[in-house]
């Protein structure tokens, strides 16, 4: 008995050294949606990080008399925009700036607003009161008010624009980290730390933010694909990124005079943007059901 | 390796004395709204003497759970002392060299394990809190693994939500001595196990006390365990102490209305001594606005037109056994007010 069970031990004891977040992304390998939208993500990240290695054509050089060519037109398999310059070239080149204004406002918002929730959630009382009531306060404004306003009041910029989304960004962050923060700061294990004699930040450390972060992640990501939206919204207004720059919501802006032309490179700015926020959301539901370990 | 704290005041000295322990918890109210309280624990005196398991029994929401996380400093008194071997708790024991010295095991098995961590870093935290090294504590754990039961070569890596309920209470009593504590409070420990499971881990419990010469304070609702574990039993009613006293003499011979009515509310497997009636009528007033002067007045059956104004207060009857009932104070103006003599229930046990 004792023989025959010990091998299938080992191996248990051996699948266990992967630790939580090792199990965590063996499982998500094994979901295919993930993959397949990681896959996907995972192509636009580096054909925009190696744009200038490609060999495309340059994306600020326009031609008068090539201007607004159908796709698969000789040496622009996309066609050409309003100003005849090369689309595929120009969308490549454009998620440089897109992914970057998508991507660093929701990482920003993330450091600063578990910080903000993590702190109200585990005091309490009127540390929590004061942290969360001013938050509520960027609740009154629609999100993209918000980030119209800042933007507005900061002046048009990439910077500015960056700031303005991390700011509308940091509330809903803060507030959901509060709420996880709360709900585990009442279970046992926690007493049970403050019973061992250990200090807010080593429970902090070592029971609260395991549990924590997860959960806050997920949700951040999800976010990811609202802050492209956004930022393409304030580049569409003028707010953020300038012409001729490439960047996905302002060529979404340029290109709405062509939509009766040529609609369907119209449209093309617009797929990039789809296509990054529901890899990110398809993603961030694929890693939400990894963590939940227990089924 | 830790080391036991040294006996202090010799084996007569109560290990733990509680004086004017008492926590009213703020309800409702808001902004605008009146203040109210829940009078959780009401100024409770008892001692527990140094390898006893006192137990510690009452309705629910009597306060004795409360008293738990008081003694542990979970939550903080409002007022009252906490005297460990002869050390005041604050002046000069501090809070983190108390629970160093006195530990607790929770009801609820798996709330009280950390998910995200493994059965051996969960055990070993405490000792690495108090600056054990990390090969040392992780030792400590398995080591203590094995003297709970649990092999560490299997179990050590695990993660609680791989455990039974049985053996996640197993790793919560091995948490709890990691740090070598003389005291442990277990708060319904083996109340959510079954019933095989909590009689091993009753005995588990037993050996342990005997090997690493434990004190505990056993709070339980099911009477049959805290007669089987415990030497001398509290009773409390509405966030007060009714009754204490060693625990065959408590059986035998309860002296308040209430002790004997929790009592004779235990089932019997014996047919011919079936309870009848309901020992006890209505639930337990609300502990926002308690009864004036004994809180068991409106449920008791000799209660008495002074119950309702004087406040008893908890007299020796016997040497060890004290009761908190105006019919054992001679010239409270009870009408049974005899003596100290025991009255006679009617009691099924």
């Amino acid at each position: 008995m004792a023989i025959a069970t010990e091998p299938l031990t080992e191996i248990a004891v051996a699948e266990k050294r992967r630790g939580y977040w090792g199990t965590v992304g063996k499982r998500l390998t094994r979901d295919p949606v993930s993959m397949i939208c990681a896959g996907m993500l995972g192509l636009i990240f580096l054909a925009a990080i190696f744009a200038p290695y490609l060999g495309l054509p340059d994306p600020y050089q326009g031609s008068m008399i090539r201007r607004l060519q159908p796709f698969g037109t000789a040496g622009h398999p996309l066609g050409t925009d309003e100003l005849g310059r090369d689309m595929l070239s120009r969308l490549i080149h454009g998620g440089r700036l897109s992914l970057l204004i998508g991507i660093l406002p929701v990482f920003n918002a993330f450091i600063i607003g578990t910080l903000l929730g993590v702190i109200a959630g585990y005091n309490g009382g009127w540390a929590n009161s004061a942290i969360m009531r001013t938050i509520d306060v960027f609740y009154a404004f629609p999100s993209v008010l918000l980030a119209i306003a800042i933007s507005g009041a900061l002046g048009a910029g990439i910077l500015n624009s960056i700031v303005s989304l991390t700011i509308v960004f940091i509330p809903p962050i803060a507030r959901v980290a509060e709420s996880v923060t709360t709900s585990v700061r009442n279970l046992d294990f926690v007493d049970a730390a403050r019973a061992s004699g250990a200090g807010a930040m080593t429970i902090m450390r070592v029971h609260v933010m395991g549990n924590v972060l997860g959960p806050i992640f997920v949700y951040a990501t999800s976010l990811i694909s609202v802050s492209m939206i956004l930022a393409a919204g304030l580049s569409f207004l003028g707010l953020g990124t300038r012409p001729p720059q490439p960047e996905w919501g302002l060529m979404l802006n340029t290109l709405r005079t062509a939509i009766y032309v040529n609609p369907w490179l119209a449209a093309l700015p617009g797929v990039m943007i789809f296509a990054v926020s529901i890899g990110f959301n398809l993603l961030s539901d694929g890693l939400r059901s990894a963590m939940d370990i227990r089924n | 390796m830790l080391e036991s704290t040294k006996d202090m005041g010799g084996p007569r000295q109560s290990l733990l004395s509680i004086k004017g322990l008492r926590k009213h918890f703020p309800v409702g109210g808001g902004l605008f709204g009146k203040k109210q309280v829940v009078r959780a624990v009401d100024d409770i005196d008892f001692e527990v003497a140094k390898g006893e398991t006192l137990g510690i029994v009452g309705e629910s929401g009597c306060g004795k759970s409360t008293t738990a996380r008081l003694l542990m400093h979970l939550i903080a008194p409002d007022a009252g002392t906490i005297v460990y071997d002869g050390e005041p708790v604050g002046p000069s024991l501090s809070l983190r060299e108390l629970r160093r010295r006195m530990q607790m095991v929770f009801q609820d098995s798996y709330a009280s394990l950390n998910p995200r961590l493994t059965i051996e870093d969960s055990i070993a935290f405490g000792p690495r809190v108090h600056g054990e090294p990390n090969q040392d504590a992780r030792a400590l754990a398995r080591d203590l693994l094995n003297r709970v039961g649990l092999k560490p070569e299997t179990f050590a890596n695990r993660y609680p939500h791989e455990l039974s309920g049985g053996q996640r209470q197993r790793v919560n009593i091995a948490r709890a001595l990691a740090l070598r504590p003389r005291i442990v409070l277990l708060d319904e420990a083996v109340s959510a196990l079954d019933k095989s499971v909590e009689a091993q881990v009753l005995n588990l419990l037993i050996d342990l006390k005997r090997d690493f010469g434990l004190t505990y304070v056993f709070i339980s609702h099911d009477l049959n365990v805290v007669r089987y574990i415990s030497d001398r039993v509290l009773v409390m009613y509405l966030g007060e102490v009714v009754e204490i006293g060693p625990v065959d003499e408590m059986w035998a011979n309860p002296r308040h209305p209430y002790t004997a009515a929790l009592l004779a509310s235990m089932p019997t497997l014996d047919p011919d001594a079936r309870t009848q009636e309901a020992p006890l009528a209505g639930d337990p007033p609300n502990p926002i606005d308690p009864p004036a002067g004994c809180r068991f007045h409106t449920r008791c059956p000799f209660a008495e037109e002074i119950c309702a104004s004087t406040r008893p207060r908890l007299s020796t009857v016997d040497t060890a056994h004290a009761v908190s009932c105006l019919m054992y104070e001679p010239g409270s103006g009870h009408s049974r007010a005899t003596g100290t003599r025991a009255l006679q229930f009617e009691v099924v046990s």
